[in-house]
């Protein structure tokens, strides 16, 4: 055994914590998220089986039955399925979060002369990462299907931003709910019977005129059809700016409400 | 004597429940506190208090001579903690959750490489440093992850009931592992509900109930605190265990507790031993065995809060020991 007092200086440890500084404790903290996916690939399929199973099976089962052919429907659903998938995925940080409390890594990195926010700033940072690669391989896996983009790079890059952008303001629901639920499987429930309803209520897979008055008051409102008509516009051309501004005030409010509400769990703990 | 770890009057209250009702305490710089009380008494309330994750809502503490509320960041420059669960992610490698921390600690990649490897070859991890955590057994993980609690070699660390779940060997071992950090000069703070454990390791003792700290010493302090020593006594004839528990009422006047087939009692006079054996003498009761002794700190503890310090482990608890014996 080696002695652990002589071997090395004492660390030394700033008593400040700059920007540069907390940015590396946050980077640090999201290879640690994504390094799993390093040496188990199975990881990856973890992220990638929802996305294909969805766009496959949407796009030759409802397909001939909501649009006439599987081609028409993949061009009208897959903007559609990048914005449910996406509103899934925000919740591998509260899944995340609420694994790392109750394993006790969470008090761990609180113990830690660290930046206060690089705990949270990692995940999202990291789940930042499996949303790209969950778009790519939508946009990948929809062009080898069918799929066509009309109108270019910047409209992708455009498309994909919007999707960030509303993910990071869902991201704080996330990061209340993983503070807030008493274990990961809790998350899951949550996920399902909030994300369910909102997704499916909406003209991500439907168009709206299919459905009753009522309900098209609710789908002209809900969030998840502006989204998803932006990334139809972005990414097939047509209108883009009043859908795209609507999801931003929408990803704002979410942001206002949540992010308080968060950072208070967050404190709370403390 | 200058004190590494200082806490006066610490309050905590959860709505209506006083987790910790004026908690005062010291840690000697290099001494091993042990703080005991059943589950629930505290103990865990008290360290989250001290390594900076809980704001106490009354007293003060400091560690390393920092405050633990105003002065949070340098307080967690100086200290480890290991929690009553093993903290580590266990989708990551032994050497990968070491490494974490030795690069938040500001080491680079290099530097947490080599630090990860001088942790794992002293905690026997080395061959296991490439393989996820959750293929650990539990006795590996409670090591990994007090090997994490060392990465920044604190000097004054927390360990919240280190060995709780672990099989006999595992405890064991463990307590080693403490014993070689105490000669490297580290403060440790470490709280338990085995009251062997503590009379093992810890140089002071501090004695946790319902919040309150309710006795403190050395473990001979405490166990003369009761200012009584047990006598026991075991007949040849089982029969018998009655007739010598009447005696010892008589003699004593106290009754004795007759469990495991023999009778035993706290004596504070010792001239009344003689009396009791030529009692037992007149009435033909053989004796197989008699035996006088200091209390043990499970008879000290049960005479300071009139319940046993193992109690109260939730059944819960007593499952996942039984899970994590199993080695992997």
């Amino acid at each position: 055994m080696t002695t652990l007092t002589e071997s090395a200086p004492a660390i030394n440890i700033p008593v400040r914590i700059g920007p540069a500084t907390a940015l590396r404790h946050t980077m640090t903290l999201a290879w640690r998220s994504l390094v799993q996916i390093k040496h188990n690939p199975m990881e990856l399929l973890d992220l990638s089986v929802q996305p294909i199973m969805f766009l496959v099976l949407f796009t030759y089962v409802f397909g001939g039955a909501i649009a006439g052919s599987t081609g028409d429907y993949l061009q009208f659903s897959l903007p559609g399925l990048v914005v449910q998938n996406m509103l899934f995925a925000t919740l591998t940080t509260a899944i995340g979060l609420s694994t790392d409390i109750t394993k006790g890594v969470f008090d761990r990195l609180r113990s830690l002369p660290i930046a206060r926010s690089a705990p949270l700033g990692g995940r999202i940072v990291a789940d930042t990462v499996k949303q790209v690669w969950a778009f790519a391989l939508f946009v990948g896996l929809g062009t080898v299907l069918g799929f066509r983009v009309h109108t270019g790079v910047a409209g992708v890059v455009g498309a994909l931003a919007l999707l960030l952008v509303f993910a990071l303001a869902m991201s704080w629901l996330s990061v209340l709910i993983g503070l807030v639920a008493s274990e990961p499987e809790k998350v899951q429930i949550i996920a399902f019977s909030v994300m369910m309803p909102l997704t499916f209520t909406s003209n991500a897979f439907v168009p709206t005129k299919t459905m009753p008055d009522w309900l098209q008051k609710w789908v002209d409102v809900n969030p998840v059809t502006h989204l998803a008509d932006a990334v139809r516009g972005l990414l097939s051309g047509g209108p883009v700016a009043s859908h795209a501004t609507i999801s931003l005030i929408w990803a704002l409010g979410i942001a206002l409400v949540f992010a308080p509400l968060s950072l208070r769990a967050f404190r709370s703990r403390g | 004597m200058r004190y590494a770890v200082q806490a006066e009057g610490l309050v905590k209250h959860y709505g209506e429940t006083r987790a910790l009702d004026g908690v005062d305490l010291v840690v000697p710089e290099g001494r091993l506190l042990g703080v005991l009380g059943p589950n629930g008494a505290g103990k865990t309330t008290a360290v989250r208090i001290l390594a900076t994750l809980l704001r106490p809502d009354g007293g003060r503490a400091t560690v390393g001579g920092f405050d633990v509320a105003k002065d949070a960041h340098r307080v967690r420059s100086l200290i480890g903690l290991t929690g009553q669960y093993a903290a580590v992610d266990e989708t990551l490698t032994g050497v990968e959750n070491l490494m974490m921390i030795g690069r938040l600690l500001g080491l680079p990649r290099v530097g947490a490489r080599q630090r990860a490897g001088e942790l794992l070859a002293r905690f026997d991890l080395t061959d296991a440093g490439g393989r996820a955590a959750k293929t650990y057994s539990g006795g590996m993980r409670r090591r990994l992850d007090l090997a994490a609690s060392l990465v920044g070699r604190p000097q004054v660390l927390f360990l919240d009931e280190p060995t709780t779940g672990l099989d006999p060997r595992s405890r064991t071992d463990l307590w080693d592992v403490v014993r070689g950090l105490m000669a490297d000069g580290v403060t440790v703070l470490l709280t338990t509900q085995y009251l062997q454990e503590a009379d093992e390791l810890a140089d002071d003792i501090v004695v946790f109930d319902h919040g309150r700290v309710i006795a403190s010493g050395t473990s001979d302090e405490l166990k003369a605190t009761t200012g009584a020593q047990v006598l026991q006594v075991r007949p040849m004839t089982a029969a018998h265990l009655d007739l010598v528990a009447d005696v010892m009422t008589d003699v004593i006047g106290t009754r004795p507790d007759l469990t495991g087939g023999q009778a035993t009692v706290n004596i504070k006079d010792l001239t009344m031993v003689p009396a009791i054996v030529r009692r037992l003498d007149d009435l033909g009761v053989v004796a197989a065995e008699l035996s006088l002794r200091k209390s043990s700190l499970d008879e000290v503890f049960l005479a300071l809060t009139g319940h046993r310090a193992e109690d109260e482990i939730p059944a819960d608890e007593a499952e996942q020991s039984q899970k994590e014996e199993v080695p992997a």
